[in-house]
């Protein structure tokens, strides 16, 4: 075939209310296309109440290679976490 | 298995250059490869082969079963597998879809399906002549791959992982619902049991052939099993598949046809015959029962729906120009 059609990202938010998670992605022609087959494939057991689809050329992703610039920085802020603190246990509402 | 006699590339894991080594030291620390990571060239070939022949297998394996979805003995049953094999459908897709973030193409692998250039399952060669070959199919096809698919839940590839969990979860009722058919069967006329135990003796070598070659004559394994993308070997497997399948069969009053099956208290399993390896590698080869019938079905299904999926692109191009057309 001379034309594949775009892939597309699937998003389920779960019923629990939680946010979209990624759960694969699919190939159509349009988005309700997309829609309608992620819906068909990713939802047969009441897995989800929304769906987005996104076409996957349309995420900007970080690049592996920039792993240890991006995130090893935060290694070294442990006061960012409350258990950083010692706190008198005898005080309450901490 | 699913995915039999996938060629690595290379029969020994003694080369390792620099980049390779620390890429086979983070698998054996556990550490997921993900699609954008550095990866040895053979390693993707070797997964590209083995995640597409899995998908080529789903895909493929909906046709024997599909044969009776028009045939169930009622409405329920057909419901049933008609869910069943619409699950298969998915499974293709899933795996299809990790296949892709290796850098082939959708298009190429169907095409690499269509032509007999691409492998599947040759398990899916064989015909279902009877309603009880879709409980057999069930029952032990299915069983087969859960016992194949739930350590690979744990592999190496982030994406293949990710979509042998979903699948494993849905497995769990195929190989129910197909049990259910032996035990309803079993439970009936002398002739639906004599069915069953028809189905039973037709699907169970086959059945274990399904883990491919023995660890002896596999020569990939080794280098799978470090990658991480086989954890366990074919003999391995095929021997917890007796396990878990002969005191099945026996619940269902059936006999599994092969008469050097026996407990052995002294390794803790059950002993059994040999395989007929010269049946499974003709099948491969493309001389089973049904291999031809598969390909030309799927052939025809793929160019069947060509006008569809034109008219889908055309009505999403024309719907694109008009957006553009009114944004000028
Ligand atoms: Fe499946
Ligand atoms: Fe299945």
């Amino acid at each position: 075939m001379k034309n594949q059609w775009p892939l597309w990202e699937v998003f389920i938010r779960s019923q629990h209310g939680l946010a979209h998670r990624h759960v694969g992605s699919l190939h159509a022609p349009d988005a309700t296309m997309a829609l309608n087959n992620a819906r068909d494939v990713y939802t047969r057991r009441n897995e989800g109440v929304s769906i987005w689809v996104v076409k996957s050329t349309d995420i900007t992703a970080s690049h592996p290679d920039d792993k240890a610039e991006l995130f090893d920085p935060a290694n070294s802020k442990v006061y960012r976490h409350p258990t950083f603190f010692p706190m008198p246990e005898e005080v309450k509402g901490l | 298995m699913y995915a039999q006699m996938v060629d690595t590339g290379s029969p020994s894991a003694t080369s390792l250059d620099e980049r390779e080594a620390r890429f086979q030291s983070r698998i054996d620390d556990g550490i997921r490869v993900e699609p954008q990571d550095w990866m040895p060239d053979r390693y993707r070939k070797t997964l590209i082969r083995q995640i597409s022949q899995h998908a080529h297998s789903e895909i493929v394996g909906q046709l024997p079963e599909g044969n009776w979805i028009t045939r169930a003995p009622s409405l329920k049953r057909k419901a049933i597998l008609l869910a069943k094999v619409q699950d298969e459908a998915g499974h293709g897709l899933y795996l299809y879809s990790a296949a892709e973030t290796l850098g082939i193409t959708r298009d190429q692998m169907v095409d690499d399906l269509h032509t007999g250039k691409a492998k599947y399952s040759s398990i899916f060669n064989y015909p279902t002549l009877t309603w009880a070959d879709v409980g057999a199919i069930g029952w032990l096809v299915d069983g087969s791959a859960i016992m194949n698919q739930i350590p690979l839940c744990r592999c190496s590839y982030g994406p293949y992982a990710r979509a042998m969990i979903r699948v494993c979860k849905e497995e769990a009722f195929h190989m129910r619902q197909g049990y259910d058919i032996m035990l309803a069967l079993c439970a009936g006329t002398p002739e639906q049991k004599a069915m069953a135990q028809d189905a039973l003796n037709r699907w169970w070598w086959p059945s274990l052939m399904m883990f491919g070659p023995p660890d002896g004559d596999s020569v990939h394994s080794a280098q799978s099993q470090a990658w991480k993308i086989k954890l366990f070997t074919n003999d391995e497997l095929r021997q917890k598949m007796v396990d878990q399948t002969v005191p099945q069969a026996e619940h269902l009053g059936l006999v599994v046809p092969d008469p050097a099956v026996k407990w052995n208290a002294e390794r803790g399993h059950y002993d059994y015959g040999d395989i007929d390896w010269e049946e499974f590698y003709n099948v491969v080869k493309g001389n089973g029962p049904c291999n031809r019938e598969r390909l030309e079905v799927r052939n025809k299904a793929w160019t069947d729906g060509e006008w569809f999926r034109d008219a889908l692109v055309a009505h999403a191009d024309k719907q694109a120009q008009r957006l553009t057309a009114q944004a000028a």
